[in-house]
């Protein structure tokens, strides 16, 4: 028997990242921004997507979500409500959105035309973990983190927020009786990911969501 | 618990790239991954071992190389290797910085086969 090594160098996630270039290809030519929404279970990403798509729409803007869940069309049925459309994604037991199921999803979406939209939204499964790993095409990763959650967040998951473009802080309009030390939670945030632009918002009062619709007006923008 | 569907992309990555050597049974399987890559080394292991069971690949060891974050600083232009991921700041002037040199790999570095001796000739340098 003889001992041979054979150099690889190849990334274990090749193929999602070959699918995602595609579809990153693909969204730019359609001139599509495209956010993918990540946090934990319960961070209230359904609530910020809701009250994002109906004011988008209010305004004119034109956006849609792709909606990732284990099980359940719930949230699709809830963001449909906004008049945006909306298309669910069942992972069955499967805890990140992966590119494969992105395009899958894209493809047959009824009366929907990435070339017609200004916003796609893909809200991931609620996890902080392994959806860093998995690049959908997106131009924008949006880490959220609400004030119930605890200011060490950041500092507990560096590899998402770490790779995260922009953070959105949730609840704002309950800081007060969760005893949110706001100074604290930006200090992580920034020691993780330095520089990164963050929005403090309430999807119930619409506090702070001025700040993400002109921030989301001026990425849509062609460079 | 990703780790099984990236175990799942290492088994199809490998017995791609052993196919091509005939007759080999695949020894080691080196990785490379970044201290940022959200993968729990007992946990790939684990899964690794489920993932090759009744295949080829059953067996095979898995070498698992942690990288070390490395940033560089616009202050002060230094590469410097981060001791955790709890913060991002430059060892030499303290500058946070956004700047990422490595830490966040997901690879497969080599592979290592068992091969018999008599191999046939031409079969070499096919990769």
């Amino acid at each position: 028997m003889t001992t041979r090594i054979v150099e690889l160098r190849r990334g274990i996630l090749k193929k999602n990242d070959e699918l995602a270039a595609g579809l990153r290809t693909r969204f730019t030519s359609a001139g599509v921004l495209v956010l993918n929404l990540v946090s934990s279970p319960g961070t209230g990403k359904t609530a910020f997507l809701e009250r994002t798509l109906r004011e988008l729409q209010a305004r004119g803007a034109r956006a849609a979500a792709l909606v990732g869940d284990l099980e359940t069309d719930n949230d699709a049925r809830r963001l449909g409500a906004s008049g945006a459309p909306v298309r669910q994604i069942n992972t069955h037991g499967i805890c990140h959105l992966d590119a494969e199921m992105i395009a899958k999803h894209l493809d047959g979406w009824a009366g929907v035309s990435l070339a017609d939209l200004h916003y796609l939204f893909i809200e991931n499964v609620g996890n902080l973990v392994c959806p860093s790993s998995y690049d959908l095409g997106e131009r924008i990763r949006v880490a959220l983190l609400s004030v119930t959650e605890g200011e060490d967040k950041p500092l507990k998951y560096p590899g998402l927020f770490n790779s995260a473009d922009a953070a959105v802080i949730t609840k704002i309009d309950i800081a007060g009786p969760c005893g949110f030390d706001r100074e604290l939670a930006l200090r992580n945030i920034n020691e993780i990911r330095p520089g990164i632009r963050v929005f403090e918002t309430s999807a119930k009062t619409g506090a702070g969501m001025e700040d993400w619709f002109a921030y989301l007006a001026a990425q849509a923008k062609p460079s | 618990m990703h780790e099984l569907s990236i175990a799942a992309s290492i088994v199809e990555s490998v017995a791609e790239a052993a196919g091509k050597y005939p007759g080999a049974r695949v020894k080691v399987v080196r990785l490379r991954l970044g201290a940022l890559a959200a993968v729990v080394e007992d946990s790939l292991q684990f899964c690794w071992e489920l993932s090759t069971a009744g295949t080829p690949l059953a067996g095979a060891a898995l070498a698992i190389r942690t990288l070390r974050v490395i940033v560089h600083c616009d202050g002060c232009g230094m590469e410097t290797e981060l001791d955790g991921v709890q913060s991002f700041r430059c060892l030499k002037c303290g500058e946070l910085t956004a700047d990422l040199r490595q830490g966040r790999e997901l690879e497969i570095e080599s592979i290592e086969l068992e091969e018999p001796d008599k191999i046939e000739e031409g079969v070499e340098g096919q990769i």
